[in-house]
């Protein structure tokens, strides 16, 4: 159990060294990008006087490496800092966004794991019956349409009967039922997305297992095909299975932008975008961090729960 | 001359006094949102999907810059001009305007007893502080160039502020409809812009920048006959076909920008009705005049006549617009010259002007961004076939939307570009054709023309001015460096159960940004 624990501090540590690497990746690809937050604010109605008063009302006219530097003394203080374009707090902004985010993508993964398991398992039970086939070709065909797609598709079945709402919007006040309703068809189109990923992998990883020598011999002793998956098989099959659910876990959280937009669901993505747009650095920056961290913390969890899952590990002699 | 000048918010005083350029004279008569089909009735709330909204918006109106804000600015606040259902000025929070000394000093008067949505009166100083906010040093505002002209300010009473200028301008006043000219009350002298609080009908309850915007009915609002609606809630929707799927499922009432491509299918829903304005908005491809070939004029007449602006029409709009003749002055302008001769497609005459040019054949390339405007790319491939017959080879130059303002607009020699719909004539022609503008486009510097607009800013005689305004039209036609195929209109969507005045303002979408205070919910 030690070394599990020196293992989560060991990984946190480097974490934190990520999320420093990805401040500065992300902090010059902005620089790089053509145009500043004064520029893109004003759009048309830029004149070269008034980018010149933004700048500096902004210290936008300091060199990049001191306003990075800035930036890092406020983060490593708690600060977020303000929005340079909106003026207000960041984590303001953020706070509100990443409920909501959070929200969807637990919402969508509370139907698509289970889901996804289910629908795996009895496809690797029920090898090449019409029932795995079938299951595979809805699944794999709702992953190759593009999520927008769905979206649409969504709406045109579900909404435009009147049964589900076509816009997502929710509020702080709502009661979750309300939120759980008006957000079912976003949380729809992303289970259909990612479902697929996580079947065909469960389905993959017990089937591999069903080959091995000792499922023969679970198989021989006469142990139903069902105790034989559920108790001998899955088991040795959590390892991959959880490291795919992580994979899609932060998808869920980092990538459904597209989703957003359709749906007209104010999540973080939408927030991310508007501010790469007008150049936010420091908006940018927050979201980022935050989006990075999710990857980092739902790595560390699979790999935790791989490890907890595997005797031979916890156990290591 | 004073009294000449003077405009008046009542309407039964207008027609005594003299003609303000702008205001159209007599032709202003039909009093707010012209003809009614029923009389408008009070109450309930209404849901709007507009698109835009940015998470990056603020409550500074110097940063306006488009429908989602210009929608809630106009519902919260109030400008001291506003344009009319006809796209004609009124005073809106002033009583009248009066200019003299040649146009260059300009008295201001607000109506007396209004009152921000804190309780605070309107006075001469909050005017000061809006102005100063614009135009102070260091204004981070998109409005300031329109404002340079102003010399000083001075407050002559509570209500009644004068203006001077550094030159004549007799639509002086027109500058103050723009939507960046929100009143905003004074604190110490400075214009307070992140309250939220305005004098407008609708008092802003919560802003979510990118999200929504709620408002409530000012229940003290200075004018009787606006602000139909108890609340509002206004929905940052950037997907046309969202806005759309939420306006057919009842999830908003009224959509700004319908996709064009559909929305003949649109049109035939029950319960949803299409409705379209007609203002300034106008789309360009502008050459820098400066530059070979560019500053070559027959090649200029070349490229206009090469383009075919009723395919355009027809296919880049469905319809929705009216043909441009390569000046800016709309239609429903004052001093619009509607005898000046529409150019047409004529490859016969391109080719003659190609000739004359001293090119047989050339290639060129247009810088273009897909979110410029809906089927702005679908345009320029079909100009690039037009140009084909003439010996031009149009090479189409797609750029990304983020960074085209900074690093294509102005900066490469042959771009697509977008113009707003601007108050007056004066107000286009000063901001894009000017030698010394700040966004000439086309970098087209002719003093002839300068002269022209000065004098015409000054000009009382009528009849004078309307021959001033006609020679500008030609001379941009016909030397200018811009070509302008098309004047588009506002195209958007509502259900059925609003109402709206039969005339809606063109200057910008949904009756020129001031739906929430003029439209109602049908009894």
């Amino acid at each position: 159990m030690k070394t599990l624990w020196l293992m989560i501090l060991g990984r946190l540590g480097l974490g934190l060294a990520t999320l420093l690497a990805i401040s500065v990746i992300i902090f010059s690809a902005i620089e790089m990008l053509p145009g500043d937050l004064a520029q893109e604010i004003l759009g048309q109605s830029a004149t070269p006087e008034t980018v010149a008063a933004f700048r500096s009302e902004l210290g936008l006219d300091r060199p990049a490496l001191e306003r990075y530097l800035d930036w890092a003394g406020g983060i490593a203080t708690g600060d977020f800092g303000t929005s340079m374009a909106s003026r207000r707090p960041i984590s303001e902004l953020i706070a509100a966004r990443i409920s909501n985010t959070l929200f969807l993508a637990l919402y969508a993964a509370a139907i698509s794991v289970p889901l996804a398991l289910v629908l795996g398992l009895l496809a690797a039970l029920y090898r090449n019956s019409v029932f795995d086939r079938l299951a595979n070709v809805t699944a794999l065909s709702s992953v190759s349409l593009p999520e927008f797609f769905l979206g649409y598709i969504l709406i045109f079945v579900l909404a435009q009967s009147g049964l589900f709402p076509a816009v997502a919007d929710v509020t702080a006040e709502m009661p979750l039922g309300d939120r759980l309703y008006a957000a079912f068809l976003p949380a729809l189109t992303l289970t259909l997305v990612v479902t697929a990923h996580m079947m065909r992998m469960t389905r993959a990883a017990i089937i591999n297992l069903l080959a091995s020598p000792y499922i023969e011999m679970a198989r021989l002793k006469g142990v139903p095909r069902g105790r034989v998956i559920l108790c001998h098989a899955l088991p040795n099959a959590l390892a991959p299975i959880i490291n795919v659910v992580a994979v899609n876990m932060a998808y869920l959280v980092t990538g459904v932008v597209v989703v957003e937009v359709v749906f007209v669901y104010p999540g973080l993505g939408q927030l991310l975008v508007d501010s790469v747009a007008k150049r936010d650095v420091s908006v940018v920056q927050a979201a980022s961090l935050i989006f990075a961290a999710a990857y980092v913390l739902l790595n560390l969890a699979a790999d935790v729960l791989a490890t907890v899952s595997n005797p031979r590990l916890v156990h290591a002699r | 001359m004073a009294r000449h000048m003077k405009h008046h918010a009542d309407p039964t005083r207008r027609a005594l006094l003299g003609s303000m350029a702008a205001a159209g004279g007599l032709a202003a008569l039909g009093w707010p949102g012209g003809a009614r089909a029923a009389a408008p009735s009070r109450g309930g709330h209404v849901r709007y999907g507009v698109r835009g909204g940015s998470t990056t918006d603020s409550l500074d109106p110097g940063t306006y810059s488009h429908a989602f804000v210009r929608t809630m600015g106009y519902a919260f606040c109030n400008t001291l001009v506003e344009i009319d259902g006809n796209n004609r000025l009124q005073p809106e929070l002033l009583e009248f305007w009066e200019g003299s000394k040649g146009a260059a000093s300009w008295v201001f008067r607000l109506r007396p007893g209004i009152t921000f949505h804190d309780g605070k009166a309107l006075t001469a100083d909050d005017v000061i502080a809006t102005v100063q906010h614009h135009v102070r040093p260091g204004s981070t505002s998109g409005a300031r160039a329109l404002m340079t002209a102003i010399k000083g300010m001075e407050r002559l009473d509570d209500l009644t502020v004068r203006f001077t200028l550094e030159a004549g301008n007799a639509d002086f006043p027109a500058i103050f409809s723009d939507y960046r000219m929100m009143v905003m009350p004074a604190r110490d002298g400075v214009a307070d812009f992140a309250s939220g609080i305005g004098t407008g009908g609708y008092v802003l309850k919560n802003f979510e920048p990118g999200v929504r915007a709620s408002l409530e009915r000012n229940p003290n609002y200075w004018r009787a006959d606006r602000a139909f609606f108890d609340s509002v809630d206004i929905l940052a929707m950037s997907d046309a076909t969202s806005r759309q799927n939420a306006l057919l499922t009842g999830a908003i009432d009224v959509m700004d920008q319908a996709d064009l491509k559909t929305v003949h299918m649109l049109k035939r829903k029950s319960g949803i009705e299409v409705a379209s304005t007609t203002g300034g908005l106008h789309y360009t491809y502008a050459m820098n005049a400066e530059l070979a070939p560019y500053d070559n004029m027959d090649l200029r007449l070349a490229l206009k006549y090469g383009v075919d602006r009723e395919a355009l029409l027809q296919k880049v709009l469905r319809g929705y617009g009216s043909l441009g003749n390569d000046h800016p002055v709309a239609p429903t302008m004052a001093y619009y010259a509607a005898d000046i001769e529409q150019r047409a497609y004529d490859p016969d005459r391109a080719r003659h002007h190609l000739k004359k040019a001293g090119l047989d054949n050339v290639s060129l390339s247009l810088s273009v961004t897909d979110g410029l405007y809906q089927g702005a790319v679908d345009g320029v491939t079909l100009y690039r076939e037009q140009l084909a017959p003439v010996g031009i080879d149009l090479e189409i130059a797609r750029v990304p939307t983020d960074g085209f303002w900074t690093d294509t607009w102005m900066k490469k020699p042959f771009v697509a570009g977008i113009w707003g719909t601007r108050a007056t004539a004066d107000m286009i022609l000063s901001a894009a054709y000017e030698s010394t503008a700040a966004w000439n486009e086309s970098f087209w510097r002719e003093p002839r023309f300068d002269a022209l607009l000065k004098a015409a800013r000054t000009e009382l005689d009528e009849s004078r001015r309307a021959e001033l305004y006609r020679d500008m039209q030609v001379m941009i036609r016909d030397e200018g460096a811009a070509v302008i195929p098309l004047f588009a209109d506002n195209v958007f969507a509502l259900s059925d159960r609003i109402g709206h005045p039969e005339a809606m303002s063109g200057a910008w979408e949904l009756d020129g940004g001031r739906s929430i205070e003029r439209w109602w919910i049908k009894a």
